[in-house]
C-alpha cells in the first residue's frame, strides 16, 4: 500500500470520527439544555466538575444510566480518540512496510497519548 | 442570561472565531480562548480545556483535504510528534503550578507574537544541504509540482526537534494548537516547503492537543456545558472558512481581524497582571 492511498483512508478515519463526535455532542446538547437551559451559566470561577466527568473509565461505566452532560462528555472523548486512531492506524501501517525505526518511533508517541488518556494523574 | 442563551452567544462567538481563524490561518482555538475570558467572563481554566478540544476537531475535521493535496510529510510529522506530545504533557502538568494570572500574560504574549507571525510576508529559503540525520531517519521526501514531483532536503533536525518540543509545553500549557510555533520549527529551522510545512503542522496539532488532553481531562478543565457549544462552533466556523479559503479577498478582513486579536491579546496581558484574569 502507498503512503499517499493510507493517508486517505486515515483521513476518511478522522472525518467520520469528527462526525460521529459531533452528532454524539449535538445530541448531549439539546438534552443537557433541555433539562438545565434556565439555570445561570456559572464559569467565572473553576470548580471541577463531577469525578465521573473526568475519568473516561467512569464516564463509559455510567453509561448505563445516561445523563446529559456524560452523552456531551462522551462525545468529547470520540473527538479525543480520533487522533490517538491515527496514530495507532500508522503504527499498523509501518508494521505492515516491516520499517522498524518508525514502528518503534510511533509506539514512543502512541504510549505518550496512552499515558495522557489513561493513566490517573 | 440563562444557560440557553449563553450557549448561543458562547457558540457564535466560536463559530466566528473558527471562521476568521482558518481563513487566516491563526487556528480557531487561539482567539477562542481570550473571546471567552475577555468578553464573557468565564474563568481561564475551563476556557483553555474548551479552546484545546476544539483544536482537535479542527485539525482531524481538516486532514482529509489537506491529505488529498499529497503535501504532507506523514514521517516528519510522526518523528516531531515525539517532541511535540512530551511537551504538551509537560504543558498540561504545568497548568497545576504556573498562576492563572501568569497564564493570561504568557497567552496575550503568544497570541500577539502568533498573529504578528501569521500576517507578515514570509520568504521560503530552500535547504542546500542535507543533515546527516535527517537521511539517518528517512525525514526527506517530495511534494507534487507542476512539473512531477520536486524532492525537498532538511536542515537542522535537532534544532526543529527542540523548537517542537517548546510548541508542545505551550499548546499544553495555553490549550492552544501551537500552529505558528509548528510552522516556524519546520519551515525556518529545518528549511522544508512552505506547503509541507502547514499541512504537516495540520495534523500533527491533533496529535498534540490530544496528549494534553487527557491530563486536562482529569482536572476537570473541560467541563460539558461549556465545551458543548466551543466545539461545535469552532469546527462549523472552520469548515466554513476553510471552504471559503479558495479565492477569497481576504487582504481587509485580515487587516480587521489582526486588530482585534491584538485588543484582546492586550486585554489578556492586562487582565493577567491586574489579577482580572486569574
Amino acid at each position: 500500500m502507498t503512503d499517499k492511498r493510507l493517508e486517505g483512508i486515515v483521513a476518511r478515519l478522522l472525518q467520520t470520527g469528527v462526525l460521529l463526535s459531533a452528532a454524539v455532542v449535538l445530541a448531549g446538547g439539546v438534552w443537557f439544555l433541555s433539562q438545565n437551559g434556565g439555570a445561570r451559566p456559572q464559569y467565572q470561577q473553576f470548580r471541577p466538575p463531577d469525578v465521573v466527568l473526568r475519568s473516561p473509565a467512569k464516564l463509559i461505566r455510567g453509561l448505563a444510566h445516561p445523563d446529559p452532560a456524560s452523552v456531551i462528555q462522551l462525545g468529547l472523548l470520540i473527538l479525543i480518540a480520533t487522533p490517538v486512531a491515527r496514530v495507532a492506524f500508522s503504527l499498523v501501517a509501518f508494521a505492515l512496510e516491516r520499517d522498524r525505526l518508525y514502528v518503534l518511533i510511533t509506539l514512543i508517541v502512541f504510549a505518550v497519548l496512552i499515558y495522557s488518556v489513561a493513566v490517573a494523574h | 442570561m440563562n444557560l440557553s442563551a449563553f450557549s448561543a452567544v458562547v457558540y457564535g462567538v466560536s463559530a466566528l472565531a473558527g471562521f476568521l481563524g482558518a481563513l487566516t490561518g491563526l487556528g480557531g482555538g487561539v482567539v477562542v480562548t481570550p473571546a471567552l475570558t475577555v468578553l464573557l467572563g468565564v474563568d481561564l481554566h475551563y476556557a483553555i480545556g474548551a479552546s484545546l478540544v476544539s483544536v482537535i476537531a479542527t485539525s482531524s475535521g481538516a486532514a482529509a483535504a489537506y491529505v488529498r493535496e499529497g503535501f504532507s510529510n506523514i514521517r516528519a510529522g510522526m518523528f516531531l510528534e515525539i517532541a511535540t506530545t512530551l511537551g504538551a504533557l509537560a504543558g498540561a502538568h504545568l497548568t497545576k503550578v504556573v498562576p492563572g494570572t501568569a497564564l493570561a500574560v504568557i497567552f496575550g504574549v503568544v497570541l500577539l507574537y502568533s498573529a504578528w507571525h501569521s500576517f507578515r510576508a514570509r520568504k521560503e529559503t530552500r535547504a542546500t544541504r542535507s543533515d546527516p540525520l535527517a537521511a539517518r531517519l528517512r525525514l526527506e521526501s517530495t511534494y507534487p509540482g507542476p512539473e512531477g514531483e520536486v524532492h525537498y532536503r532538511i536542515e537542522r533536525v535537532k534544532g526543529g526537534f527542540s523548537l517542537m518540543f517548546l510548541a508542545g509545553i505551550l499548546s499544553g500549557l495555553l490549550g492552544i494548537g501551537s500552529g505558528a510555533m509548528k510552522v516556524i520549527a519546520m519551515d525556518q529551522v529545518m528549511r522544508i516547503p512552505f506547503k509541507v510545512s502547514t499541512t504537516t503542522s495540520n495534523f500533527m496539532i491533533g496529535v498534540t492537543a490530544a496528549a494534553s488532553a487527557g491530563v486536562y481531562l482529569s482536572r476537570g478543565y473541560i467541563d460539558p456545558g461549556l465545551t458543548m457549544p466551543v466545539t461545535l462552533g469552532v469546527l462549523s466556523g472552520s469548515l466554513l472558512g476553510a471552504r471559503q479559503l479558495i479565492g477569497a479577498k481576504t487582504r481587509p478582513l485580515r487587516i480587521v481581524f489582526a486588530l482585534v486579536v491584538g485588543l484582546l491579546a492586550f486585554e489578556m496581558i492586562y487582565g493577567g497582571f491586574t489579577g482580572k484574569i486569574q
